[in-house]
């Protein structure tokens, strides 16, 4: 296993970025996505990504991963190209991912995570075994280890996610809207596992969301992606009526209330939470899977 | 003798079967191969949504035998190059599931139109056509199970090696390939790995009715586990227990083996269906809801 720096807690700017990006700009033939992207991801920092539909959120996470090129700029993991360091980054993808075929139960999901990129028959079962416990034990999965994904609740499965993510003890841990279609329960739990992670291990985490406000209490700096333009920098730097307004080139109001961040009048307004959000039931069907 | 007796007889007839059982040697050995391989291939069939590329590319086995066949060389050596020149088109065109259906839905008429084009120019018995499409027992004499025999291994080593990132990028491609596991390549090698099980398939149960020993057994399996042990190591025995059963009821009949066989396997997945049925209807039988923590 890799060795992690200790305890570290919230933000941390001295030594090696965990991710860097330098002038980083991505587009699809004529459309630029983003461009001149400048930003450090530090070990134990938490970064929330926020933008509207289409701002180019998922090619964020996609050129993360190292499976789509920038067009012009660099990008860095710990100083190496971001497909070498695969190992480093913990990714737990959107919901819908799982093929609807398979027939897989929740240690199967993390077992994948341990090694399931290695050809050849397993080696070491029993030792792979005692580890797929302990990272469902650290979720607090343990007691639907067995059951088929099918058959678990949306934040059911994304705690087994979250544990898949954890399996290579990665120093990043990069969230594809984790939040999606939970209720409050479900998303305090998992930000709850995604805190704790960053905090006892030091562990950055790249935060894709479309509502701030679940993590506001939690994350360190957000990176703000508009069609326009991006902005960097801490939620109360960015969360503004002036620098939203000018990102969109438009009238945009922020307001905050009882500690809630409400954006209005912006497209596709993506710090508001959904009305119906709080309301939704974390029910089976809404997470891709088929039973 | 009534009419009904007289249909009985010709599908169940157990006359001189001793003396049957030793010409069918081959066929039993080979069927097991079959079973083996046909199972573990099917179980990747069912994650990766795949049974139509199985009935696309038993055709152009299907093809690759008549012409064998016409040209009087090994008909397993042609089965087997139908099977991959389909797979690795359909691995190489079709990488998405839309593409992939037209592209089988395209090559698998042209396959059968070459099929019988080759057949009808054949001159040679009869039973060697029809065995092709509907399947049969004798088929198998010594060098071809040879050829069966080797090639299965081939399979059956190449499934082993791919066994862990083949089931990972099948079920959750999108962290598979976040991880390394190239899923492209492990698409296209699955796609010619299933190319050499269904070419072997052919020799025995016909091209039509391949899906009966690459997809049934699987699906079967599924209905009752999720365990990645149990899965594979139930499909690989219904498929077996098909195929083997399906040789041994057909020996003294003068009936293909075909329906034998996919009676066998349809009715393993009618009672696993039941029995998974069953198991997730009865309360707290597969799963019990935990308490918030």
């Amino acid at each position: 296993m890799t060795s992690v720096p200790r305890a570290r807690q919230g933000r941390r700017m001295d030594g090696a970025a965990a991710i860097s990006l330098r002038g980083a700009a991505l587009s699809y033939g004529d459309r630029t996505v983003w461009s001149g992207l400048e930003l450090d991801v530090h070990p134990g920092e938490f970064v929330a990504v926020l933008g509207p539909n289409g701002a180019g959120k998922t090619s964020f996470v996609r050129a993360l991963l190292g499976r789509q090129p920038l067009s012009a700029g660099t990008l860095t993991v710990f100083g190496r190209p971001p497909r070498a360091a695969s190992r480093d980054i913990g990714y737990v993808p959107q919901q819908a991912a799982l093929s609807a075929q398979s027939m897989l139960r929740a240690r199967d999901l993390v077992r994948f995570g341990i090694d399931g990129h290695r050809f050849g028959p397993r080696l070491r079962a029993a030792a792979v075994r005692r580890r797929v416990d302990e990272i469902l034990e650290s979720v607090g999965a343990s007691a639907y280890a067995d059951v088929p994904l099918g058959l678990l609740s949306g934040g059911e499965r994304r705690r087994v996610r979250i544990g898949q993510a954890l399996a290579t003890d990665p120093r990043i841990l990069l969230c594809d809207e984790p939040l999606l279609s939970l209720d409050l329960h479900h998303q305090r739990a998992v930000t709850g596992l995604v805190d704790a992670r960053r905090r006892s291990h030091g562990t950055a985490v790249v935060f894709v969301t479309h509502e701030i406000n679940p993590v506001l209490g939690l994350v360190d700096r957000v990176l703000y992606l508009a069609g326009s333009g991006h902005r960097v920098g801490t939620p109360e730097q960015v969360l503004t009526s002036e620098s939203l307004s000018e990102l969109y080139g438009t009238r945009v109001d922020v307001v905050r209330v009882h500690g809630r961040v409400v954006v209005v009048g912006a497209p596709d307004e993506p710090a508001t939470p959904p009305p119906h959000t709080h309301e939704t039931r974390d029910t089976r069907e809404t997470d891709g899977v088929r039973p | 003798m009534t009419l009904a007796d007289g249909i009985w007889h010709q599908i169940f007839s157990f006359d001189n079967y001793g003396e049957l059982l030793t010409l069918v040697r081959n066929s039993l050995i080979a069927g097991a191969a079959l079973g083996l391989i046909g199972g573990l291939a099917g179980v990747f069939v069912i994650m990766r949504d795949l049974p139509f590329a199985v009935h696309g590319i038993s055709e152009l086995s299907f093809a690759g035998a008549s012409a064998a066949l016409l040209l009087g060389t090994n008909v397993v050596a042609g089965s087997i190059t139908g099977s991959l020149l389909a797979a690795g088109a359909i691995g190489v065109l079709g990488a998405r599931a839309r593409d992939r259906n037209s592209v089988i839905g395209i090559l698998m008429p042209f396959g059968l139109g070459l099929g019988v084009l080759f057949l009808a120019l054949y001159k040679g018995r009869a039973a060697n056509k029809f065995g092709l499409l509907t399947g049969q027992i004798v088929a198998v004499d010594t060098p071809q199970t040879t050829w069966l025999l080797g090639t299965s291994a081939v399979v059956l080593v190449a499934l082993v090696v791919m066994w862990r990132p083949l089931s990972f990028a099948s079920a959750d491609p999108d962290v598979a390939e976040a991880r390394g596991v190239p899923v492209r390549g492990l698409s296209i090698a699955f796609m010619l790995v299933l190319g050499l099980a269904i070419a072997l398939s052919v020799q025995v149960v016909g091209a039509l009715l391949v899906l009966t020993l690459v997809v049934t057994p699987a699906a079967a399996a599924a209905r009752v586990t999720a365990s990645p042990v149990l899965l594979p190591l139930l499909s690989t025995v219904f498929a077996v227990i098909s195929i083997e059963g399906g040789i041994l009821l057909a020996l003294g009949s003068s009936i293909p083996i075909s329906p034998y066989v996919t009676t066998i396997s349809f009715t393993i997945y009618a009672v696993c269906r039941l029995v998974g049925k069953y198991r997730t209807r009865r309360p707290g039988a597969r799963r019990t809801v935990p308490q918030p923590a």
